[in-house]
């Protein structure tokens, strides 16, 4: 028969898998080169010809990274990232359901102002900005960035919000009405469960975006560095010190890797399937 | 317990639309209402008007003796099942039927134990675990009549609610929606576009059209005395047979396409209004069941009229033959009759020119392409003014 399927690795061997192993290897590449010089020791960093494996294995790197303060960098950077995530989740939620749902005038205006905020270009508003936080003495402390980020990334997630409570039936909450929930509670309780995909994809993408920020942690935080503008301080003006750079690197990336791997648990797709018809 | 009194309510949408005109609908305490009529004609409009998930224009409407116009939806004490049923699909069924008692506060236990009874009336304590989207549409339907039950409102609305079955558990679902309300004695709304529902459900029919009451009565009353040709067409599958007519001098005579029918005295008795109809032209209606063939009649018929066509199609339904004939008369297509959900071929399909159709003896001897010969009990005639549609009664 023409159709059997083809057993054992074989059956890989199509184009689609093939291009499917080249992009994962033009991403994944980086990243290796990115752990495995992280275990390298300072002089085999640089080594030509190249170490494809660190031998020896050596942690001077997060040693370095460490003394340099890195620790300190971290905290600074979850504080920040923790807070302006949930910040804009909480307004993000209650905006997106407004927008979504109530009874509201000037609904298309403010969307189509929150899509143009979501593009503006930070460097456009950082010199203001930066007088603002000067004058009322937020330079070097996190509500510093907390609040900017708050307010670049809110759109983004009023956005998805919206479009994920404009998916969810009219009937459920008139029904939830009838049963006796005010507002508030209809959200919390019968809404808000089945928009989790989307408080999560928020989450994911505020948190991301505020923990890489990098030109406001460095025009407002110069004395309270996030991992971004921490890792770039590094070393002096003589000393490139690689190791440090990629140890600080795999520690950052970290969270976010453990951020997507909880998302992709947390998108249970077709969540709302048999709520409505059949 | 409740009664449900509607007082010229009138909906007007934002948009300047008058869905609804002075509805007048009274709902005895429990009471079956079906509210029925064709696609747009604002049956569900009226229905989220009592509910309170619509505003209501004008007029009153009142639950028992209150007037709750402005009274929100959560202190109406009604209970609503919907067309998607609306479920909560992170709740499990339990979850979904206890959910109104757990808002009003009513302790743990006793809230499982009424889940549970009601759970039992509807069938459904094995799913009691299972999320919504773990069940078959007709248990999904069962959770949410569960969800209405438990609440022990004062009055059940309910919209379309087995639209989403397929034919045979909608046949079985309507029985026992019946019996439950039945059980609860509780005044209840029901809305449907399906004549076959309204008829077998309801203990009383209101029948809309474009956000008018056409007509409000018994089943059995509808179907025999349709107050209009709207009515008349709506209610029955297949839909009654109406054919443009001209009386003859002093009534005694119709003529429909050709064929001049002998109009007794025995129905001038009955509808004298007739009368006033002579030499001029209406609309003469007949139920394909009160169209025997000749000779297969049960009983004999004083005074029959005779009233032939050309047989075009039979369908044997087993119980019964519909036949489809033709005439040369021209036949009324009354509006909404099409809408309809109809069993076999019959309604709108084939209909076309002066077709009718009649429904008869399954042993009638009928071949197509022949005449045959129907024997009419002139009582049976329904007759409609042309220009208002009104039915010529009295
Ligand atoms: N929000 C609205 N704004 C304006 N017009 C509306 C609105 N909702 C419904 N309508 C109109 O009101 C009329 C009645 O609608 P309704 O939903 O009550 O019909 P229905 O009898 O329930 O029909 P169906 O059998 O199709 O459910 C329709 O013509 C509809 O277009
Ligand atoms: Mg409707």
């Amino acid at each position: 028969m023409r159709n059997r399927a083809r057993h054992g690795w074989r059956r890989w061997i199509n184009g689609p898998y093939i291009g499917a192993a080249l992009i994962a290897l033009f991403i994944l590449l980086p990243m290796y080169w990115m752990l495995a010089s992280s275990f390298k020791s300072q002089s085999n960093v640089g080594a030509y010809p190249p170490q494809y494996f660190p031998v020896p294995i050596s942690t001077s790197g997060y040693h370095a990274a460490f003394a340099d303060g890195f620790g300190g960098f971290v905290v600074n950077s979850l504080v920040v990232a923790c807070c302006s995530t949930a910040l804009v989740l909480f307004l993000g939620v209650f905006a997106g359901y407004a927008l979504g749902r109530l009874p509201m005038r000037g609904k298309y205006p403010i969307m189509v102002s929150l899509l143009m905020i979501s593009v503006f270009p930070e460097i456009a508003v950082i010199a203001p900005l930066y007088l603002v936080m000067r004058d009322i003495g937020w330079l070097n402390s996190y509500q510093g960035l907390i609040f900017p980020y708050t307010a670049f990334n809110l759109p983004f997630a009023v956005w998805i919000l919206r479009n994920y409570f404009l998916g969810i039936s009219m009937s459920m909450e008139e029904s939830a009405r009838i049963d006796g929930a005010g507002p508030l509670r209809t959200l919390v309780t019968v809404v808000l469960p089945q928009v989790t995909p989307g408080v999560f994809t928020a989450g994911v993408f505020t948190f991301t975006a505020c923990w890489t920020e990098f030109l406001m942690a460095l025009s407002f935080d110069f004395g309270k560095k996030t991992i971004p503008v921490g890792i770039a301080s590094f070393g002096s003006q003589f000393t490139v010190p690689y190791g440090a750079y990629f140890a600080a690197s795999v520690i950052a990336v970290v969270p976010i890797a453990i951020l997507v791997l909880v998302f992709r648990k947390a998108v249970v797709s077709g969540l709302t399937s048999g709520a409505v018809k059949g | 317990m409740a009664s449900i009194s509607i007082e010229k309510v009138t909906k007007i949408y934002p948009n300047g639309f008058e869905a609804i005109h002075e509805l007048d609908l009274d709902v005895a305490d429990g009471e079956f209402m079906v509210l029925v009529g064709p696609s747009g004609c604002g049956k569900t409009t009226a229905l989220r008007m009592v509910a309170g998930l619509e505003d209501i224009t004008g007029g009153t409407l009142r639950i028992g003796d209150r007037i709750v116009n402005d009274v929100s939806s959560k202190d109406r004490d009604i209970a609503m099942v919907f067309q998607n049923y609306a479920l909560y699909p992170h709740m499990t069924v339990a979850e979904n039927i206890g959910f109104a008692l757990k808002l009003r506060k009513i302790p743990k236990a006793e809230i499982k134990k009424k889940v549970e009874d009601a759970a039992a009336i509807l069938g459904l304590t094995e799913w009691l675990d299972r999320k919504p989207g773990q069940l078959s549409g007709g248990q999904r339907q069962r959770v949410a009549m569960g969800r209405a039950i438990v609440r022990e409102p004062s009055v059940f609305l309910m919209d379309e609610p087995l639209s989403n079955l397929d034919a045979k558990l909608r046949v079985q679902m309507r029985a026992e929606v019946a019996r439950i309300q039945r059980r609860l004695n509780v005044a209840t709304l029901y809305v449907t576009h399906d004549q076959v529902e309204a008829m077998t459900m309801g203990d009383r029919v209101a029948v809309m059209r474009a956000g008018l009451l056409q007509q409000c009565d018994k089943p059995q009353v509808l179907y025999d005395h349709p107050v209009n040709l709207f009515v008349a067409g709506f209610m029955g599958s297949p839909a009654m047979n109406l054919f443009d007519a001209t009386l003859g001098e002093g009534a005694a005579t119709a003529l429909v396409g050709s064929q001049k029918l002998e109009l007794p005295s025995s129905l001038h008795a009955i509808r004298p209004a007739l009368k006033s109809y002579a030499n001029r032209p209406v609309i003469i209606g007949i139920r394909p069941e009160d169209l025997p063939v000749a000779g297969d009649e049960p009983a004999a018929i004083d005074e029959a009229v005779y009233f032939e066509g050309d047989v075009e199609l039979v369908e044997a339904l087993g119980s019964e033959l519909l036949v489809h004939f033709t005439t040369d008369a021209h036949r009324v297509e009354a509006e909404g009759a099409k809408d309809a959900d109809s069993e076999g071929l019959s309604a709108g399909a084939l209909t076309k020119g002066g077709e009718g159709v009649a429904r008869v003896e399954p042993r009638s001897q009928l071949v197509v392409g022949r005449r045959v010969r129907f024997r009419i009990d002139p009582a049976r005639f329904h007759f409609f003014d042309p220009a208002s549609g009104l039915s010529i009664t009295s």
